[in-house]
């Protein structure tokens, strides 16, 4: 069993007097896709910023590729080669396609081949290629916040909500997105309230309640068991279609 | 949010509507320069507090201190260049006018490194502390300043190059404020520059609108509040060497005493954005000169109405920046 | 009697009894035990500015709000009466005019900028309420023949309050049982929301409380306190101007008081105030014999020299900001 790409034992966050995770345990196997589950308010959003040292963990470990990050700083984390798409995907509005892409690469320019694959991931990058972030329909920021964490090779993709508000073809797009990354042998980490998009791509899942990790497993079995699909997302899948 | 160039046309409608109001030309003449140099000033002062607003949420009271530290800065070398004033000629008054700017930037400069690192560094992300110990500089620091310069307003001279006017047509200009627009178009094409075409100026940029993510992406946003903290405290001390050679004098108070007007046009500008601060002094200079030569009264407060006028109309100021 | 007195407020901490009573005391007896115009002058004063000081405190240290705009209401008050002595003559009827006037103009000014502006963000707030004040200090140099511009107003009170003993304990009396008010406005259920805005503005809100109207009635309060302070030192000084009322020094001082005193325990601003203004008043004696003393040393003197007591000041504040946010009142408590 080689070492999981992110491991993460006992984690505790507190936002000012507020205990929001409360001994978060699960792995993410390299090279996977795994999904993290969970009702509103049950801190997934807090489990990804506590990883990418937004917030500080005040118990736990949290290790990526062995090394250890539970006290490093956000750029520190980053540098690992830890890259984040936030719930709000966190675009520059005010600088061009171009310019969000370049920031992102931050060997400078780039790489002429890398960008090619990503203009084939999302043609509209390269159509909007100078147009202002801002200017993007919803689809296309969130197309443009994962181009943006991909820009160059990372070890581990944290990726927040990405059909968020999406229109089902764009989802039916981001679907093919994923795939095509899964392709490349990049470990991901995507928090989702779709469970039809959850299912189709994720290989692991882990599911949080209340602050901790209540379940984890292979994807298809807990696609494949609608009991624990109720009892642990409140929903069925036949409901959610 | 498309590129919107409505607000620049205020510019010329302003200059536009003073002209028959004024009545005459060359007095028009007269007045325009005399407002965009006033507001090139302004805008030095006024772009550093804006930067460091925008990327660290750092409203800095004590804005005025860089601003008066400058211009003793640059009066302690032109009284001890009194020679290379004395002489004539445009050589030698540029020997005794870059060392005294340079000082100025310098001292500034220093000034804001150390208040970044003494007193703003630990309150970051509390505004209500923020508040109290930008204050709290300004109160100590301003007593340091006669501690060190004294108590009395200095004289300040200027030299031959850039004082007394020319005259085009039936106009009068003063030298020294087509200086001042020169130099002031040239800080901002510097910075514009910076800010558009260099990897530093695309991190300020998105800085400005989320740090956080700046971070997310691997760059210490530290670094670069360090960065531009000081260059926009240099940027101040410049402005003020330059305000007090207009005003011929130098004293502790006057960095305090143009803060509400730099803070008018940092509102106005949108708070965060520097073509909206260049915008934003550029007006209230223009129409300062304009009401106090029409309405010396209402001059003063000229710059309130237009404040309020341009909040009724675009509440966050007219260049607003991502963030709220 | 004494609970009702304090709403339940007590000092908590036997330095700060002993230190409030000797205030008091000093107050109430000035005329007696500290004879001659200076320090009467200087006895009034401190009543004056306790009040001023406790209706910022209302806003910064139980809001959590900057306002620059607390001198312009102290102006107001002081404008009020000055403008209905001057031009309405020494009667009581004019003098309850200017009053009415003054207060009726201070809340609606509050309750202007309190709602266009409090919704936005603090640092928004203290701009914006900077540059009204500084409006209302260029309105007050221009329209000289109402205000006397520079020069400010001088004028002659009713009969009765032209006897300075009379005049000291109104003002004494006034401001003590405003103060008093204002120690019970923050200690009721309304003053407990202000400290739940501050100390937790999203869970205030999630809980139901609307931000924006506490904080205007609080900005209203505030402004209402700081116009009746300003009408008392217009009573006491029986002048009033620019430089007494309007002026940003002023409301640096006030700044002064409140943090040094303690934000957010009204009996700060007793002991801010009071250091403050005894200090303004001989602190600079004291300097001018270390100054003097320290003759011939190069930078200490000058560090020292009379004129520069605010820079102590200064630093005293900055300490506090870091250190003591709850100034000396929470040092007495430990």
């Amino acid at each position: 069993m080689p070492e999981p790409m992110l491991a993460i034992a006992g984690v505790n966050t507190h936002i000012g007097q507020y205990h929001i995770l409360q001994g978060v345990d699960f792995e993410v196997p390299r090279g996977g896709l795994t999904m993290l589950l969970g009702r509103n308010g049950a801190g997934k959003t807090t489990c990804l910023r506590t990883i990418m040292g937004l917030w500080r963990a005040s118990a736990g470990s949290i290790r990526v590729d062995g090394h250890d990050i539970t006290r490093a700083a956000t750029p520190d984390v980053a540098q690992l080669g830890v890259a984040y798409v936030p719930e709000n995907m966190g675009i520059f509005a005010g600088l061009t396609v171009e310019e969000n892409l370049r920031l992102a690469a931050r060997a400078g320019e780039p790489d002429a081949s890398r960008l090619e694959w990503i203009w084939r991931l999302f043609p509209a990058m390269k159509t909007f290629w100078h147009g202002l972030a801002g200017n993007l329909s919803g689809g296309q920021k969130q197309m443009l916040a994962i181009a943006r964490a991909i820009v160059e090779p990372r070890r581990l993709l944290l990726v927040d909500e990405p059909t968020k508000g999406l229109a089902p073809a764009i989802i039916a797009n981001m679907v093919e997105a994923f795939r095509e990354l899964k392709r490349t042998d990049t470990t991901m980490l995507v928090v989702e309230q779709n469970f039809h998009f959850a299912r189709s791509l994720g290989d692991t899942v882990a599911v949080m309640d209340s602050g901790r990790i209540v379940h984890t497993g292979r994807m298809d079995a807990l696609a494949a068991d609608a009991a624990l699909q109720t009892r642990l997302l409140g929903l069925s899948l036949d409901a959610h279609q | 949010m498309k590129k919107d160039w409505t607000p620049l046309a205020l510019v010329p409608v302003i200059a536009l509507v003073a002209l028959p109001l004024v009545g005459s030309a060359p007095t028009w003449v007269t007045l325009t320069v005399a407002g965009l140099a006033m507001g090139m000033m302004i805008f030095m002062m006024a772009s550093g507090l804006t930067l460091v607003f925008g990327l660290m949420d750092v409203l800095n009271f004590a804005h005025g201190v860089f601003i008066s530290v400058g211009a003793y800065g640059a009066a302690t070398v032109l009284t001890r260049m009194s020679r290379q004033m004395e002489a004539e000629g445009l050589a030698s008054d540029l020997s005794a006018m870059i060392p005294a700017v340079l000082a100025a930037i310098a001292l500034a400069a220093f000034l804001g490194w150390f208040f970044e690192r003494v007193l703003i560094r630990p309150v970051y992300g509390d505004h209500l502390k923020q508040i109290l110990i930008t204050m709290g500089g300004l109160i100590v620091f301003e007593q340091l300043i006669h501690v060190v310069w004294g108590p009395d307003i200095i004289p300040l001279p200027r030299p031959g190059t850039i004082t007394g006017s020319f005259i085009v047509g039936e106009a009068a200009i003063e030298r020294y404020r087509v200086a001042a627009v020169v130099v002031g178009l040239a800080v901002f094409a510097a910075m514009w520059l910076v800010l558009n075409r260099t990897r530093i100026g695309l991190l300020v940029r998105a800085g400005v609108e989320n740090p956080e993510m700046v971070e997310s992406l691997g760059y210490r946003i530290r670094r670069l509040f360090v960065g531009v903290f000081v260059a926009g405290s240099g940027l101040a001390g410049l402005g003020g060497a330059m305000w007090a050679m207009y005003q011929e004098q130098v004293n502790a108070q006057m960095g305090a005493q143009v803060l509400v007007m730099i803070f008018i046009v940092v509102i106005i500008g949108g708070l965060g954005s520097v073509g909206g601060c260049f915008l934003g002094a550029l007006l209230v200079g223009l129409l300062a000169n304009y009401t106090g030569y029409l309405a010396p009264k209402l001059a003063l407060g000229s710059n309130i109405l237009l404040m309020v006028l341009v909040l009724l109309w675009r509440p966050r100021g007219l260049y607003p920046i991502g963030k709220a | 009697m004494l609970f009702r007195l304090l709403s339940g407020d007590f000092p908590r901490s036997r330095a700060l009894t002993v230190v409030l009573i000797a205030i008091l005391a000093g107050l109430a007896l000035a005329p007696f035990i500290f004879p001659g115009t200076r320090s009467l002058n200087v006895a009034a004063k401190v009543a004056v500015f306790v009040l001023l000081v406790a209706s910022y405190d209302l806003l910064l240290g139980y809001t959590g709000i900057v306002s620059f705009a607390h001198t312009m209401f102290f102006g107001i008050g002081g404008y009020g009466v000055g403008i209905a002595m001057a031009k309405m003559g020494a009667s009581w009827g004019a003098l309850a005019l200017g009053i009415f006037a003054a207060l009726a103009l201070s809340l609606a000014i509050a309750l202007a900028i309190g709602l266009l502006s409090l919704r936005v963000r603090a640092i928004f707030f203290a701009m914006i309420t900077l540059a009204v004040a500084s409006f209302f200090q260029i309105l007050a140099s221009q329209m000289s023949p109402v205000t006397g511009g520079e020069d400010g107003l001088s004028f002659r009170l009713p009969e009765l309050l032209r006897e300075r003993l009379v005049a000291y304990y109104v003002v004494l009396g006034v401001a003590l049982a405003l103060f008093l008010a204002l120690l019970r406005v923050v200690n009721s259920p309304f003053g407990r929301v202000l400290l739940a805005i501050r100390e937790n503005e999203f869970r205030a809100e999630a809980i139901g409380y609307r931000l924006v109207n506490y904080r205007t009635v609080a900005n209203c309060l505030a402004a209402l306190g700081a116009t009746v302070a300003g009408v008392l030192y217009a009573i006491w000084l029986r002048y009033t101007g620019p430089d007494t009322t309007l002026s940003f020094n002023i409301m640096i001082d006030i700044l002064l008081m409140v943090v040094i005193g303690g934000m957010g325990t009204m009996y700060g601003a007793v002991l801010g105030a009071t250091l403050f203004v005894v200090a303004q008043n001989y602190l600079q004696d004291l300097m001018k014999l270390a100054s003097g003393s320290l003759e011939g040393l190069p930078l200490l003197p000058a560090l020292l020299h009379p004129d520069r007591w605010l820079l102590w000041l200064g630093v005293l504040f900055i300490l506090c900001v870091y250190y003591f946010p709850a100034g000396i009142v929470g040092r007495l408590r430990r």
